[in-house]
């Protein structure tokens, strides 16, 4: 069967295609207010879905439903490689960059040893999960970070580290929450280069929300506009065409690359 | 003469208890101090004067189990209503620090009885019995074990709840699990420790060891260390001092604070 020679001949460096994300009609209300309502999205493996949309469009409340802290009505269901279907794909987070308290001594290692429950960091110290830190860092070219405390990290540097957290272990579905607003332009770009090539090597599902309309639409592969719900998605240039789009976010030149933007 | 505390035996069972509650206090410390909760451990303390208050209206002779049910109540509450409320965090803490102190004074204050609970406000150390010494090493160990089995889900909670959602940490458990270990463990000590200085020897080990920590293993163990140092010189000065136990020992955690200040300002 023609799934069959999908399945079969996977690498990593492939697209599967087959691996699926879908949310049926998902809907957020908070007390009275409706955050979101009838939301419905497919996010394939392999593929960067970027979403845009206006402050308080749901753009966060809809990755929190995602992830459990928002309750929502609606479905989330994930289709794995062999086309089983069951509820909740196994996600990674990046959340949106925070003021970490610099006194704090939170290390990165410290940050990491956080995923064995059974040994509480207080007790054990283990050299062997140093390694397995070091290869995830290396992932997000973070190895020299591994000492330092959070509190004294750049923006970049930390939503790098988170990254390579979320990446560990690898999620069937990666989501990042606006996670380089208020670094620099090279911050940025060294970011979002990171992510795309990560999803190519590990053929990652990814869910991405930002405002670098400019960048994303370098690195997507299919751009969302939600404004409380889908109003449009597509191939970026597509989306940006929009009228509804244009009006929240202007007229964006087709000519005017993403090199450009940092001027 | 230096060792002549050692010869009565109520100095050597209050050694015992401090060597018991002190690391505990460490522990919690670290996370009360990381997760900004200062405010909130010093309500819980505040509210044992209602649980007094409850017990004696009950009738109890020992009102400890009063006071640990209320100050459970008291913690759940508050981290309850801090999740559901608008009302910043803050403000509903002061509001029920309030009310629990005003309680517990008007109900212990009937007939002008007040003076009977004084001890409860400085602590009374010395006169700790070897039975309740044993309730401290029950509770010590249950503690261990939670400490062992949640620390790491507490810590990712600590750095980001929706980043310990995302990694299937049940948030709101684990929150409530702490406040719960909190309560119990500040009501086991209030009446040796007293309710007035209770919270800062949650807190003072925890920020001192801070100051000499490069990460959460050492912040940990400094923290228990600095706490049973300034327990023990503390319970020995006051014996020296002729002074309240309780407050002296809060006295030698705060030098140690200072001196981790000069550490870091002066020494880097």
């Amino acid at each position: 069967m023609f799934n069959d020679i999908g399945t079969s001949f996977i690498s990593p460096e492939t697209n599967c295609g087959w691996c699926c994300t879908e949310i049926i009609n998902l809907s957020v209300v908070k007390g009275h207010k409706t955050i979101i309502h009838n939301v419905n999205l497919h996010m394939h493996c392999g593929e960067l879905t970027a979403i845009i949309g206006p402050n308080g469009g749901g753009k966060s409340t809809l990755l929190k439903a995602i992830i459990g802290e928002n309750a929502y009505q609606g479905e989330i269901v994930f289709q794995d490689r062999e086309g089983k279907r069951r509820r909740k794909p196994r996600v990674g987070y990046v959340p949106q960059r925070w003021d970490f308290d610099s006194g704090s001594p939170v290390s990165v290692q410290d940050l990491f040893l956080t995923r064995y429950s059974k040994m509480p960091i207080w007790l054990f110290s283990p050299k062997k999960k140093r390694g397995a830190t070091l290869e995830s860092l290396a992932r997000v070219q973070a190895e020299h970070l591994i000492d330092r405390k959070l509190g004294e990290l750049s923006g970049g540097e930390i939503q790098r580290v988170l990254l390579a957290l979320a990446m560990e272990p690898v999620p069937e579905l990666l989501l990042l929450d606006e996670p380089v607003s208020g670094v620099d332009y090279k911050g940025r770009e060294l970011f979002y280069q990171i992510v795309s090539d990560l999803r190519r090597k590990y053929d990652l599902a990814i869910l991405l929300v930002s405002h670098d309309i400019d960048l994303m639409r370098h690195f997507c592969d299919r751009m969302v506009f939600l404004n409380k719900t889908v109003v449009c998605q597509g191939y970026s240039d597509q989306v940006l065409k929009n009228n509804l789009v244009v009006q929240v976010f202007g007229q964006i030149d087709h000519n005017k690359g993403f090199q450009d933007f940092s001027a | 003469m230096p060792f002549s505390w050692t010869e009565h035996q109520f100095m050597l069972n209050a050694l015992l208890a401090v060597l018991l509650v002190a690391p505990l206090f460490g522990m919690l410390g670290t996370m009360v101090v990381n997760n900004r909760m200062a405010f909130f451990s010093d309500t819980i303390g505040h509210s044992a004067l209602t649980g007094i208050g409850i017990g004696v209206i009950m009738g109890l002779n020992q009102p400890l189990w009063a006071m640990i049910i209320f100050a459970v109540f008291m913690a759940v509450t508050i981290s309850l209503l801090k999740e559901y409320t608008l009302t910043s965090t803050d403000t509903v803490i002061g509001v029920f620090s309030a009310v629990a102190v005003a309680a517990g004074i008007v109900i212990l204050s009937r007939g002008g009885g007040f003076n009977k609970y004084s001890s409860y406000l400085i602590g009374d150390l010395l006169s700790i019995s070897p039975e309740e010494i044993k309730i401290l090493f029950i509770v010590s160990m249950i503690f261990l074990g939670y400490w062992f089995y949640s620390f790491n889900s507490l810590l990712l909670l600590s750095i980001s709840p929706s980043l310990a959602r995302s990694r299937g940490i049940n948030v709101r458990l684990v929150e409530i699990a702490f406040t719960v270990a909190l309560a119990v463990i500040v009501t086991v000590s209030i009446q040796w420790i007293g309710i007035m200085i209770i919270n800062s020897l949650l807190v003072l080990p925890a920020a001192a060891s801070r100051n000499f920590s490069a990460n959460f293993r050492q912040y940990h163990f400094f923290a228990v260390i600095i706490s049973g140092v300034s327990s023990i010189t503390g319970l020995i000065l006051s014996y020296y001092w002729d002074t309240a136990t309780g407050a002296t020992i809060v006295l030698v955690a705060a030098v140690l604070y200072m001196v981790s200040l000069v550490k870091k300002y002066v020494f880097g």
